[in-house]
């Protein structure tokens, strides 16, 4: 405590002297075996209040220990208690390790209390630190274990633990941590280590959503990445000189269980709902061909599927991959596609992938005709409060159903019944494609459109005037588009002319056609 | 030797011919002459003229004409001698054998009449030489010129002449002419005589000198005198004074003058002043143009797709593009009963043309108007009234964009009247401003100046200064005006757009700076466009990085509304496409679609966008989704009551949240002393801290301008075939929730979709196959001999071709017959000589006869 006090004094002196006094503390410690009590000294920089001397005495701390490990002057084994140890009769120089295992000990504790430290360069520290101790460890192992795969779980778990905080968002610490789960043997064992914890956390908050610690989770889970070949796999942390082929972390099969399992694990449990969107838009492109079953995901995939909303637009994806690439039947799915189209599909900000998909259910030309009239007429009828950059999408695409599937031609060009005015027999509350009479509907919508406002609509929309032509129109170009994009694209243009208006204003609210001013005064 | 008998006297015993009517008739009257070409078939409208001939009657009138006239000459042919029968009346069958004889009578009489002056030769020719009678000449008649002295030296008088070349019979014949004065003289020799008039001849020779002196003194004295008053005379001189005084060294200076003249002012007509009928006439006609041209962009490129397709291409077109000659005559074409007229761009050209001109004239105008007054009222300060002129021209200038500066003096006219109304108010105002506003400003070369110029003025006088700089610089005064002004535009929506942002927003500054605005813009399309793009562009962009970043924007700020405010009044949002306005409508799209709705002010600002939302599409009656999307949310924001709702509401509202019910009133009673009136603009920006009732008064003031606005889409947009289909979450809202407000709108909407007809492709025409280009001949159609002249070319080459044949046949006619006289002389020869032959050998076998008879008897 003495010196504690004594090194605030210094502290307050002059930067310097802190890091003077900490070198020489250490150079002390590695020196002899007299000096080994300063590594109190050095240990109680950890809880410093100042981040500087925190993080150089982490420095220093892992120096010592990497030191010792590397002399061998850690005890291995089980660690007798501290007090044991004077009763004991030991030598010396095992005292000394005893000793020295416990102040690592005390020094691992500390250093995974700085990882929930507020300042992140001793986050960053600490994490850099424990990862060398891992590192030590595996080298010169505590324990006198059996087998002779050598790896500090135990560590690691813990770590994985402190990283996976239910408290903090950690996920800047877990970027950092990225770069240690490059490592095979690494990454095999945080991904065993954050099922268990997961199964421990949600099992202690009886599966309520915890926001924050799965928020951790998915970051840590989504950094990590499984090899594609398992000859890549040849980067380790701690070499294992025996029996390299046996070793489970070696095998990419246990690599890809472990991430399902993982996975699965993460997803068995209630989610907040927009981890499900971050979820679901990662799923088929990072998470689906890293495991080796993805059939299993189907469970939690059709329960995305039937929360609504964008969440069922994001599950599509998934559900695309199962059905088209492992074989899934989907009972009802063009029926549960049909019931997902509402107003909103054209405002959420996946509206391109979802189009993207849309397309490809639809492209199918062994569909039914009442079915494709269906969405077709859905289409027409939710475009009426579509704005123009989803008009711009939509439009194309129902020319291209209909172009696809000729007998829905009739939608656009009934000639049979010409002039005889009728109601629209379309139901627009029918959930089932098959009863909703879309097929003996017509398109007034699309006409209703040709009034539209942006030009380009209008054009759009005009074609169903005219029979349709033959090639498709290509609309993967348009689904990115933004109205920025489609504003510059006017503003680009070149124009000879720019018209006025001839009806000069006098004032601001004033105009042959105001309505600004009738609701409205400058005062 | 020609010898020409004329027979002049020889008197025959005239023998009448049979007269030839006589003769002729019953020749075509007789059957076996008359030959009828028979005809096949009668063809109706035809007149024949050859149906009928004489062709022996005929045959023999030609061989009878030939006889007289080839066969004589033919007979005359190598020989010289001609007999010319010139007997008074020898031919004329109109004289009476006993006029005849008297006529020949009288002339023989007379003829030995004049036989006394017989050798006088020509009695009654003039002599002339050289084309001018000698008789003439010789009376000397013509006026020697006095100034003409060159030939005075050649000249002698008479007397001297006579005296000289008369061989001295001059002298003598005077001497005895002179006898009665001279007789008191003793008589002088011819000595004398000689000396006297030699010193006779010098003295005149003298006085002639003197008198020429004076003369030219005279004249000399008259140019001097001339020239002194010449310059009040200025141009008016006429012609022939001038050249008198011309002298060579003075030619250059006539020359110039007369190229002055030549080259001088015409005084032009003035245009007859306009009554106001007329004025008025025009104006409306100009106005109708100017909206069928705005109807015609407010259908836009559809038409001109449709139109384009129509063109034909050949089957010989290989599609590359190329034409071989640019075919820019117009095609006809109807459509929809009406002439298609292409070529409007052509015409929008002209216009520009004319506008160009309309402005130089205003131009000169406006010069025209600051001299007259500099003349009227020097000792004032003019350009205070310049500016207050100037006003009115600038509206003017706004009105103007196709006119010439006809228009422009009725547009004055018109604008006038607005300021007018206002009149004391603003003389008042210009009143304080004569105090301190200087007038003549520099133009702003950036934002920082011209703020520096407006700020810490009141509205009226921001106007005033803004006249002024643009008075002071306007582009006609100097070359770098346009530029200058130009990039006022930019600064001025800059400064207008600070207006609208500060703290509390100063619109009616704006307001007041509004005609101002449009005359530039009226002067530069371009950079207004630009400019306005740019704002426009700029926020855009801004907003959307907002919104990547942090997935919702805020409600554009009010420099924004004010700025798409401004947008509407400056160009024609009714346009299909224009480069300003569809930004315009974009931006308003990307604003009611994507802004969060957190605050009432937000609300406001939305109530703001959804106006000019309204405004935009007024005209052209488009559907926008997104403000009838906007409206609904706002409507939903009024309900409490958030389940089974029966509509979806879109972004940016939410189905349930946290700003979910901003315009629920926290107390229902409070909407008994509420009443209406206009939401102030500034509310926008922030709304002042207010009681729960007031509060709740502001929200009922949003929540009826929102269904006005509703009430007015509803009129807006009930020609639409899913009229129903776009109103009907808006009718299940109102219908559950606030079901006995608004009761109109509720009956606009109907309960059932109104009846269609199903859609039907539109009739399409068959497309013509590919044809050839037609061989066009381009002056087809063009009449032979349009001209007098070019006719009568024709028909006299016409007429030569069937003269020259005529003649061909008739030449061909007139040799057969010559051989035939030929041969028939011939003929009639050889018979002469056979019989001839024939006699003699008659006569020769007599004579032998008898000599042998003879010989006989002797024998015997």
């Amino acid at each position: 405590m003495a010196s504690s006090t004594d090194s605030n004094v210094k502290g307050e002196n002059s930067q310097v002297s802190y890091k003077k006094y900490i070198n020489t503390k250490t150079d002390r410690v590695l020196q002899s075996k007299k000096h080994a009590n300063d590594i109190f000294d050095v240990i109680e920089y950890l809880q410093s209040e100042k981040d500087k001397e925190v993080i150089f005495a982490t420095n220093a701390c892992s120096k010592v220990f990497c030191q010792l490990f590397y002399r061998g002057d850690l005890y291995v084994g089980d660690l007798p208690e501290e007090e044991d140890l004077v009763n004991g009769d030991r030598s010396a120089e095992e005292k000394y390790r005893i000793f020295m295992r416990h102040r690592y000990s005390n020094c691992v504790e500390l250093l995974l209390e700085n990882i929930g430290h507020k300042a992140f360069q001793v986050k960053e520290t600490s994490l850099c630190a424990l990862m060398k101790f891992v590192a030590a460890e595996g080298k010169h192992p505590l324990q006198n274990l059996d087998e002779h795969y050598n790896f500090p779980r135990e560590l690691l778990q813990t770590l994985v633990e402190h990283l996976l905080s239910e408290k903090e968002d950690m996920s800047l610490l877990i970027s950092r941590f990225q770069e240690f789960l490059e490592m095979d043997d690494v990454r095999y064992y945080v991904m065993s280590s954050v099922r268990d914890n997961i199964y421990r956390v949600m099992g202690r908050n009886k599966k309520a959503v915890i926001p924050v610690y799965q928020n951790n989770v998915f970051t840590l889970l989504s950094t990590i990445n499984v090899p594609s070949e398992a000859s890549k796999m040849r980067h380790f942390l701690v070499r294992q000189d025996y029996k390299l082929e046996q070793w489970k972390v070696a095998k990419l099969k246990e690599h890809k269980r472990a991430f399902e399992q993982m996975w699965l694990v993460f997803l068995k449990f209630k989610l907040p709902s927009n981890m499900y969107k971050k979820i679901l838009v990662i799923l088929h492109e990072s998470i689906m061909p890293q495991m080796s079953d993805p059939t299993l995901l189907i469970d939690f995939l059709s329960a995305a599927y039937d929360i609504g909303g964008a969440i069922s637009l994001l599950s599509l994806n998934g559900l695309f991959i199962l059905i088209h690439k492992h074989n899934l039947d989907y009972p009802d799915f063009y029926k549960k596609l049909y019931s997902l189209l509402d107003p909103s599909i054209f405002h959420v900000k996946y509206r391109a992938r979802f189009f993207h998909l849309v397309n490809i259910f639809l492209s199918s030309t062994h569909l039914p005709a009442y079915l494709v009239a269906a969405f077709v007429k859905r289409f027409a009828r939710l475009s009426l409060t579509a704005p123009p950059t989803s008009l711009l999408i939509l439009l194309p695409f129902i020319c291209n159903l209909i172009r696809r599937h000729p007998s829905c031609r009739v939608l656009i060009h009934r000639p049979s019944t010409a002039e005889e005015p009728c109601d629209d027999p379309y139901v627009m509350e029918e959930e089932d494609p098959a009863q909703c009479h879309a097929l003996e509907s017509s398109l007034w919508e699309i006409k209703t459109l040709q009034k539209h406002y942006h030009p380009d609509v209008a054009k759009a929309a005009m074609k169903i005037n005219e029979p349709l032509t033959e090639q498709e129109d290509d609309i993967s170009e348009l689904l990115e588009l933004s109205t920025f994009e489609l504003m510059e694209r006017e503003l680009k243009a070149e124009r000879k002319t720019i018209p006025l208006e001839f009806d000069t204003a006098t004032e601001l609210l004033k105009s042959s056609r105001e309505v600004l001013g009738v609701h409205f005064s400058l005062e | 030797i020609n010898k020409t008998i004329i027979v002049h006297q020889l008197v025959f015993c005239a023998v009448p011919l049979p007269a030839a009517g006589g003769d002729h008739h019953p020749i075509s009257k007789n059957p076996f002459e008359v030959k009828i070409n028979r005809k096949k078939f009668d063809v109706l409208g035809r007149k024949s003229k050859h149906d009928v001939g004489l062709p022996g009657v005929s045959r023999s009138r030609a061989i009878q004409k030939r006889k007289d006239t080839l066969l004589k000459e033919f007979r005359l042919k190598d020989k010289n001698n001609t007999f010319i029968d010139r007997r008074f009346g020898e031919y004329d069958s109109k004289l009476t054998p006993e006029e005849k004889i008297l006529q020949r009578f009288t002339l023989e009489r007379q003829r030995t009449q004049d036989r006394k002056d017989m050798y006088n030769l020509n009695e009654e020719e003039e002599l002339t030489h050289y084309g001018q009678s000698l008789a003439e000449m010789e009376k000397m008649t013509d006026v020697i010129d006095s100034d003409s002295d060159s030939e005075e030296k050649g000249l002698l008088s008479a007397e001297l002449t006579a005296t000289h070349f008369g061989g001295g019979g001059g002298l003598l014949r005077k001497k005895s002419a002179g006898d009665d004065e001279e007789e008191e003289h003793k008589p002088r020799s011819r000595q004398e005589l000689i000396e006297e008039l030699i010193i006779k001849s010098k003295q005149e020779k003298r006085e002639r000198q003197t008198q020429k002196e004076e003369a030219q003194e005279l004249t000399e004295k008259l140019d001097q005198e001339w020239k002194s008053i010449q310059n009040l005379l200025a141009h008016k001189t006429p012609k022939a004074e001038r050249t008198d005084e011309t002298d060579k060294p003075k030619l250059d200076q006539y020359d110039m003058m007369v190229r002055e003249l030549g080259f001088e002012m015409k005084a032009q007509p003035s245009e007859k002043l306009k009554s106001a009928e007329e004025l008025a006439r025009e104006e409306r006609q100009r106005l109708q143009t100017l909206e069928a041209d705005r109807l015609k962009r407010m259908m836009g490129d559809a038409e001109e797709d449709a139109v384009q397709t129509n063109t034909h291409i050949s089957a010989d077109d290989m599609n590359d593009g190329f034409i071989l000659d640019g075919d820019d005559r117009k095609t006809l074409a109807y459509k929809d009963g009406k002439w298609n007229i292409e070529g409007e761009e052509e015409e929008k050209e002209d216009e520009d043309g004319d506008e160009e001109g309309g402005e130089e004239e205003e131009e000169e105008d406006d010069e025209d108007d600051a001299e007259g007054e500099e003349d009227d009222e020097e000792g004032e300060d003019d350009d205070e009234d310049d500016a207050d002129e100037d006003h009115c021209d600038l509206q003017s200038d706004e009105g103007s964009e196709d006119e010439d500066g006809q228009g422009a003096e009725e547009e004055q006219v018109c604008a006038e009247e607005p300021p007018a109304v206002s009149e004391e108010q603003k003389k008042a105002a210009q009143e304080a401003a004569k105090a301190e506003l200087p007038y003549t400003f520099p133009a702003p070369e950036s934002y920082s100046d011209l703020k520096q110029l407006l700020q810490g003025h009141g509205s009226e006088q921001q106007r005033l200064i803004l006249d002024r700089t643009l008075k002071c610089n306007h582009p006609s005064l100097s070359a770098g005006n346009k530029a200058k002004l130009q990039k006022l535009f930019g600064f001025l929506l800059e400064y207008v757009g600070d207006l609208a942002t500060q703290n509390p927003p100063d619109l009616r500054t704006v307001s007041a700076l509004i005609p101002q605005i449009c005359g530039l813009c009226q002067m530069f399309p371009e950079a207004a466009c630009k400019a306005v793009q740019t704002l426009l562009s700029d926020s855009g962009h801004s907003m959307e990085e907002t919104l990547e970043v942090k997935g919702r924007a805020p409600m554009p700020d009010l420099d924004m509304l004010v700025l798409l405010k401004i947008t509407a009044l400056l160009f024609p949002s009714s346009d299909f496409r224009h480069p300003v306005t569809t930004p315009a409508f974009l931006f308003l799209s990307q604003a009611l679609t994507r802004c969060a709705v957190v605050s009432l002010e937000d609300v406001c600002k939305g109530l703001v966008l959804c106006c000019l939302a309204l405004e935009y599409v007024s005209l052209s009656q488009r559907i926008f989704p997104e403000l009838l999307n906007f409206l609904l949310g706002l409507l939903h924001l009024t309900v409490s009551d958030k389940h089974n709702m029966g509509y979806t509401v879109v972004s940016p509202f939410r189905r349930q949240g946290k700003s979910c019910d901003l315009l629920v009133l926290k107390d229902p009673n409070v909407s008994h002393s509420w009443n209406r009136k206009p939401i102030s603009l500034q509310t926008a920006h922030r709304l002042p801290a207010q009681s729960p009732v007031e509060r709740d008064h502001y929200r009922l003031s949003l929540i009826d301008s929102c269904l006005d606005l509703v009430k007015r889409c509803t009129w807006l947009y009930k020609d639409l075939p899913s009229y129903a289909h776009i109103f009907q979450p808006i009718r299940a809202l109102l219908l559950k929730h606030l079901p006995d407000l608004h009761r109109e709108i509720l009956d606009a909407i109907p309960e059932k979709p109104s009846q269609h007809a199903p859609l039907v492709f539109k009739k399409k025409k068959p497309i013509p196959l590919k044809l050839f280009t037609p061989k066009i001949v381009l002056d087809y159609g063009k009449k032979r001999g349009n001209t007098k002249e070019e006719k009568e070319r024709e028909r006299l080459k016409h007429k030569y071709k069937r003269e020259f044949k005529g003649a061909l046949r008739e030449i061909r006619k007139d040799t057969r017959f010559l051989a035939r006289e030929k041969l028939s002389d011939v003929m009639s020869r050889d018979a002469e000589r056979k019989r001839k032959v024939k006699e003699l050998y008659g006569s020769l076998a007599t004579q032998e006869g008898e000599w042998k008879a003879l010989k006989r008897k002797n024998r015997k």
